[in-house]
């Protein structure tokens, strides 16, 4: 071995409390590494590998499409100015992009207490597991997108244009989970119910956006118990609604959301991604005792 | 002389759970989170650690050593006083924390290293090195859960020593692997040693610890007792702290068929207590606690004593001494007494063995099953060499 560089590193520099968005910056490498590890571990033991990840969202449009076509038999809306008229297009547009949501904030919940051995042996920016988690998210994200793409291409949506506009839309829901991941992937490791109380709330998030049923259904206003509530008002109070919205919109109806929808994806990835690194910066301190 | 690591003032918490449940209704309940205990893990502790210096921490289990390695490496964050370092520090904690099972060791190592702050770059050139130094050449593109533990923890040696850092803690695992592995890491961290490397270092082998640091910190319930040469602080330590360990587990293994069992090895002291710890000069007893299920005729009991290099230092057995045992049956102990004692200061592996009376099949063969540590006495010779031969010097100046 040479003998080191004398001095290698001037300054006697103070260890800082956790660590910054710029440690995790810097941990960029060791963020694609733990990406790949959670893709690579995903599909190791079975024979067709990676090729599931193309067949579980076409079997997905397959079975929508049978129940939707011959069982249920729901008046389609009909997309605006795609003309397309296919309930299962309709429905895995919107359910696409719930999935990414459910998803990353169902994989972060356990993400720090499943490396919990590594977190007490090593140190490393803590913030790289869960946003490997949501890194690896948003790869399926992005093959189930391709899958369907081709479907509404071969159908005739004419969303190929608009293609751009998708990536935004995803970037800011992917701003917008991984401040969810955060906060929530560290809160659990403090307070072990809070998955079980997610789970719920993601039970209840998957009626409460426009997924099987289309806006329109959502009643202006309703009265409870004498009391007049704005209902569609809260109802897009969901993040997810707006998100769910954007997608249909560039996917199944082939035009731009409306700058309504763009103002609150911006807002809602702000808000949760800010949130998101308050929490998370609070809660790593003690992270490795607490596991 | 500049200082590599600076601590000041730190102090560490930890809370004990009452009942570690974090759940709605304890919170409910207790109107608070959970109830807790707070354990001063660390307190007030202050320490240099001078560039290029070897600097061991001592004392008891939990005493708060690996608390004060875990807080200069960034796993632990102290409550009160701050830590600053010079350079960047790498951490020899738990080897292959952080391989994934399904994953060839080459993919581990990549993933591994990054966690130690390698890059994809660094990585590509040493990649020979680590799968060299750790002997993997043939396993490297197989998964790592086929590996044995002794692969594994080789593999995580191998990429943590390869990280090459200004500053590299160690925490209790110079004993890792077989012997051949174990002297290959000792040589590997007197190499990153005398290339100027700071090492921080924990451990309970004191003779290793007096002969590898420079200087050695003696923590005490989380508190600074004293800090000075490796050579004073140990004896003070020894001095005061030893009524401990009975019997040190060694690294080692065990076979043979079993009808007659070596159940229990010690080690007693002059006075006929059980130790750890010996000295050069002091007679010193290896007690054999042995059971045997049936009667067994003529057997062969040996014991072997080892340098922590690996070098055989002696291995003794009751057939070569002429000792004859005419049968064993039922429970029993045998002793053999080492008379002041020639062994010099450092740590030692000790074996023990039963045999037939051909010494042909063990019917127990415990394989560096103790560990101790002998401490400088008399007669002293404190630079190397693992026993004393009792020279005698003379002097005859001419006119």
């Amino acid at each position: 071995m040479e003998p080191m560089k004398e001095p290698r590193d001037d300054d006697l520099k103070v260890l800082p409390r956790g660590s910054s968005v710029a440690d995790v910056i810097r941990a960029r490498e060791l963020l694609w590494n733990l990406t790949l590890r959670d893709l690579r571990g995903r599909y190791r033991r079975s024979t067709l590998g990676w090729a599931w990840s193309l067949v579980t969202p076409l079997a997905t449009i397959l079975i929508f499409t049978l129940v939707f076509r011959y069982v249920l038999r729901i008046p389609v809306p009909a997309g605006d100015p795609s003309g397309l008229e296919s309930f299962a297009l309709y429905l895995v547009c919107g359910l696409i992009s719930w999935n990414f949501i459910a998803n990353s904030v169902n994989g972060s919940m356990d993400v720090l207490i499943g490396n919990g051995n590594l977190i007490k042996r090593v140190y490393f920016p803590r913030a790289t597991l869960v946003i490997a988690s949501v890194g690896s998210a948003t790869v399926t994200l992005g093959v189930e997108l391709s899958v369907l793409g081709v479907v509404l291409l071969v159908v005739g949506s004419p969303f190929l244009p608009l293609l751009p506009i998708l990536v935004l839309v995803i970037a800011f829901q992917a701003a917008f989970v991984l401040g969810l991941a955060l906060a929530l992937s560290v809160a659990n490791v403090y307070f072990r119910d809070l998955q079980y109380v997610v789970a719920i709330l993601l039970q209840l998030g998957f009626y409460a956006a426009p997924i099987i049923y289309p806006v329109s259904l959502v009643p202006e206003r309703a009265v409870v118990a004498g009391l007049e509530i704005p209902v569609a008002t809260l109802y897009h109070l969901n993040p997810a609604v707006r998100f769910v919205e954007a997608y249909r919109d560039i996917l199944y109806d082939g035009r731009i959301p409306p700058a309504t929808t763009f103002a609150a994806l911006v807002l809602s990835a702000v808000l949760a991604l800010g949130l998101g690194i308050l929490v998370f910066r609070k809660l790593e301190i003690r992270l490795a005792e607490e596991l | 002389m500049s200082t590599a690591v600076s601590i000041e003032g730190v102090s560490k918490r930890f809370r004990l759970y009452a009942e570690r449940n974090q759940t709605l209704k304890a919170t409910v309940v207790n109107r608070r989170r959970v109830a807790y205990e707070e354990l001063w893990a660390l307190r007030d502790v202050n320490l240099e650690i001078p560039v290029g210096s070897t600097f061991g921490l001592v004392g008891e289990n939990g005493s708060g050593k690996s608390t004060l390695l875990k807080c200069i490496s960034r796993i632990l964050t102290p409550d009160e006083g701050r830590i600053s370092v010079r350079g960047d520090v790498a951490a020899l904690l738990e080897l292959g924390a952080g391989f994934h099972p399904e994953l060839s060791g080459r993919e581990n190592v990549y993933l591994n290293g990054s966690i130690l702050g390698l890059s994809g770059r660094a990585l590509d050139k040493r990649f020979d090195d680590i799968v060299e130094f750790a002997g993997l050449e043939r396993f490297i593109d197989a998964p790592v859960k086929n590996y044995s533990s002794g692969m594994y923890v080789r593999l995580g040696f191998s990429v943590a020593i390869n990280v090459d850092p200004a500053i590299l803690l160690i925490d209790e695992v110079l004993a890792v692997g077989d012997e051949a592995f174990q002297r290959r890491c000792n040589e590997k961290i007197a190499e990153l040693k005398a290339s100027g490397r700071t090492i921080v270092v924990v451990s309970h082998a004191l003779g290793v610890m007096r002969d590898l640091c420079d200087q050695i910190a003696w923590l005490e319930n989380g508190r600074l007792q004293n800090v000075g040469t490796a050579a004073s602080v140990v004896d003070g330590y020894l001095g005061q702290a030893h009524v401990d360990r009975v019997e040190e587990k060694g690294a080692g293994t065990r076979w043979g068929s079993g009808e007659a069992r070596i159940e229990h090895i010690e080690i007693l002291d002059d006075s006929g207590k059980p130790t750890t710890s010996a000295r050069t000069g002091q007679d010193l007893v290896v007690r054999l606690h042995y059971n045997s299920t049936r009667r067994i005729t003529q057997p062969v009991f040996g014991v072997a004593i080892f340098a922590l290099t690996g070098a055989h230092v002696t291995g003794p057995n009751t057939k070569d001494a002429g000792f004859d045992i005419p049968a064993i049956e039922g429970k029993g102990h045998l002793d053999l007494a080492f008379r002041d004692l020639p062994l010099l200061q450092g740590t030692y592996d000790l074996s023990a063995s039963l045999y037939d009376s051909a010494v042909l099949s063990p019917y127990d063969f415990r394989h560096l099953a103790v560990r101790f540590d002998v401490e400088p006495g008399a007669p002293a010779e404190l630079h190397g060499g693992v026993v004393s031969l009792r020279g005698g010097w003379s002097l005859t100046p001419y006119g």
